[in-house]
């Protein structure tokens, strides 16, 4: 096992070091560069005469004169040794300061749709295999195309609307406004769950409908292998059986794509947040990319990538301990 | 191939007369004729062909089916909400349809502008009349459109804030929605294939190199980084290289998993006979790829490319609807959704939610479509 979280550990380490050089190249890839927009940004509307001389000496200031390897090493070190992921000019702090707690509520919003997605998607689609081809099972089927043809900011906007017309109600945002800036305490984390229902659905929609699909397939192929008939041959009931043999092992491609959920999920996080107004990352890298404040963006994408990485970490190990198999092969 | 479903006794008499002409038919029938033959069984993957086939040629002749053009302000018809065609009033039944009769008044309670509709006036909808001039496909000068009205307007699908037609702009929006959905189809194809079958004929080291790479393009969020693309366009573009630059973002993100597919196909292919022969015969290696192993896999290569599509076109859709991807006066699927992004949009016109319909339609049309040709891409499979 050691072994093996060792090997994990390597690999996610060189994925990252790939991963951060391709967002050190976006960062890299807006026109003008980033003195240009930081004096732009500084002194447009005061009237103020900037010359190419001043440029030179935002650049020298910020160290925009070296070449870029040199600025992609200072960059990454001090991520990495420092975790100070630089300057965020639009906001005229550190980056750090802007992203922040918006760390956390984005976890709390991958955590929750991660666990509605499952709560919903392996139950049902262990039922919709045992009552293939019924009515039932082409439902389910009908409503996982959907779940891949519907834009989700349209869910966004509609389940927004219904909540407005219907329960009069707003889903937008993280926190009632008496709790926006008070301390956390019980009262704040519910009404935060409470509010993170909605963006939970609309995010976990698309998932569920893919990995319900796939809990189908694999428990079809499970079910008909001579294990269950034994079982049902020695007159086990069928509710055990089905616990006991295939959905034990239906549940393993699930577990084994979680980072391609949480994939899936950061995907379309920026678009419902922006829609539904949650403070948090996605929305934060929309707004950066828009502002060209590429600091931020790159932390932000360096981040979220991250985590997807670190999911996928994560879903080895448990892979490991839900099939040995798996081990004995890698090893 | 064909012969595994031949029981031995007949595979050593010849062909006779004896055996019937269907089964002759089949016996000597091309791969692409046996997976048309299986395609046509599949229902719901025709009805999607024929939907993308209507969407596609609206799209292609989008002057001439839409009664203006993108871009006609009505200053009279502001968010006018979609108009239904009638064939009856008080009078009696007409087979021309007709639009009833419209007045605006202010409510002098509210002060909104509302609109009473008059079921006793006929506005008669003719058929090829002539109206606003334009170019179809870009060549030919003309000026007939399919329906139209004369007095007054006619939007069937309503108007956005600015009084354009949504019916007219929703077709241009399928054009560019659905053209650059197939250049960056056809972009990424060619890319999977240089990349992926570089990878998959020679294997070893370099094979290792580029499937790092492409790891690494699929573990970072595909929308954040398609922004991030596309967040890096210079302002001063104008809209045909921001259309173009797009099609690029859409392939160089899409790539990667088509890579894959043709990387492990190909590894499992090149050990075969027949491309030993070919290399002993001196073949070079694009050569071997692209007579020999190719068009072992084109079927299942075609509907890869069907299959990613749909993610195609909710990419744009995505992109522009946050104003990331393509700009106004471009119009597309996502440039529309823009004037629908906040709730009071909904609330004073949801009509403006009308292009979504077409994204989730091609969407579902795509997919039925990749399913029905998946089963069909393998024509010998049932023989077994």
């Amino acid at each position: 096992m050691v072994k093996f979280l060792v090997q994990r550990t390597i690999g996610m380490i060189i994925t990252m070091f790939f991963v951060s050089m391709m967002v050190f190249a976006i960062m890299e890839l807006p026109p003008g560069d980033y003195a240009e927009r930081w004096a732009f940004r500084k002194f447009s509307g005061t009237g103020a005469q900037i010359t190419e001389a001043d440029l030179d000496n935002i650049r020298a200031n910020f160290g925009l004169d070296r070449p870029a390897p040199e600025r992609y090493f200072k960059w990454i070190s001090g991520i990495v040794l420092h975790g100070d992921f630089g300057e965020a000019f639009a906001f005229q702090t550190s980056v750090n300061n802007v992203i922040g707690q918006k760390i956390w509520l984005t976890l709390a919003i991958l955590f929750f749709t991660l666990v509605v997605t499952y709560l919903v998607s392996i139950p049902v689609g262990i039922y919709a295999a045992v009552r293939r081809n019924s009515i039932e099972d082409y439902a389910l089927t009908a409503f996982s195309y959907l779940g891949f043809a519907l834009p989700n900011f349209l869910l966004a906007l509609v389940l927004l609307y219904v909540s407005i017309t219907v329960f009069d109600s707003s889903v937008g945002g993280l926190f009632s406004p008496e709790y926006a800036d008070a301390p956390w305490s019980i009262d704040k984390a519910k009404d935060l769950l409470s509010h993170l229902v909605i963006p939970a659905i609309i995010l976990a929609w698309s998932a569920t409908a893919f990995q319900l699909q796939t809990v189908r397939a694999t428990m079809l192929d499970e079910l008909n292998t001579l294990s269950v008939t034994a079982a049902r041959a020695r007159g086990v009931p069928e509710w055990k059986l089905l616990l006991k043999y295939p959905a034990r092992l239906a549940i393993n491609p699930v577990v084994s794509t979680m980072s391609f959920d949480a994939n899936r999920i950061f995907s379309e996080l920026p678009i419902v947040a922006l829609v539904l107004g949650l403070p948090e990352l996605g929305e934060l890298l929309l707004k950066s990319y828009l502002d060209l404040d590429m600091f931020v963006a790159g932390a932000i994408l360096l981040i979220l990538t991250f985590m997807i990485v670190f999911m996928n970490f994560l879903s080895d190990i448990f892979l490991a301990i839900l099939d040995p198999r798996v081990k004995l092969i890698e090893g | 191939m064909t012969t595994t479903n031949l029981s031995p006794q007949e595979e050593q008499s010849p062909v006779t007369q004896t055996e019937s002409k269907e089964a002759q038919r089949y016996y000597s029938a091309t791969q692409f004729q046996l997976i048309w033959w299986r395609f046509r069984k599949h229902r719901l993957g025709q009805a999607g062909a024929l939907i993308l086939l209507t969407m596609a040629l609206a799209g292609l002749f989008a002057e001439f089916f839409g009664p203006y053009s993108g871009i006609t302000r009505t200053s009279e018809a502001v968010l006018v909400a979609p108009q239904a065609p009638r064939f009856c009033n008080d009078d009696g039944c007409a087979l021309r349809p007709f639009l009833p009769g419209v007045t605006a008044e202010r409510n002098m309670e509210t002060l909104r502008m509302e609109t009473k509709i008059d079921l006793s006036v006929r506005r008669d909808i003719y058929f090829f009349i002539k109206g606003e001039e334009y170019k179809l496909l870009g060549i030919f000068k003309m000026n007939t459109h399919l329906f139209g009205i004369e007095e007054g307007s006619i939007h069937l699908f309503g108007t956005d804030s600015l009084g354009r037609d949504i019916f007219s702009r929703a077709l241009l929006a399928t054009r560019t929605s659905l053209s650059i959905g197939i250049f960056g189809v056809i972009i990424a194809f060619v890319l999977a294939l240089v990349i992926g079958g570089t990878a998959g004929y020679f294997g070893g080291g370099l094979d290792y190199g580029i499937q790092r790479l492409t790891e690494v393009v699929r573990v970072i969020p595909v929308i954040p980084l398609y922004m991030g693309l596309a967040a890096a366009f210079p302002k001063e573009w104008s809209s045909t290289q921001v259309y173009f630059a797009m099609t690029l973002v859409l392939a160089l993100v899409g790539w990667p998993t088509l890579a894959r597919r043709i990387r492990g196909k190909l590894l499992s292919l090149r050990g075969e006979d027949y491309v030993i022969a070919a290399r002993l015969s001196g073949a070079g290696p694009s050569r071997i790829i692209a007579r020999h192993l190719l068009p072992a896999f084109m079927s299942y290569i075609i509907v890869d490319l069907v299959i990613s599509f749909p993610f195609m076109l909710l990419s744009e859709t995505a992109l522009s609807f946050v104003g990331l991807g393509l700009r106004p006066p471009t119009v597309s699927w996502g440039v529309l959704l823009q004037d629908a992004q906040t709730v009071r949009a909904i609330e004073q016109a949801p009509w403006l939610f009308i292009p979504a319909l077409f994204v989730i339609i091609a969407v579902l049309s795509f997919t039925v479509l990749g399913d029905g040709l998946r089963d069909a891409a393998d024509p010998y499979q049932v023989s077994n």
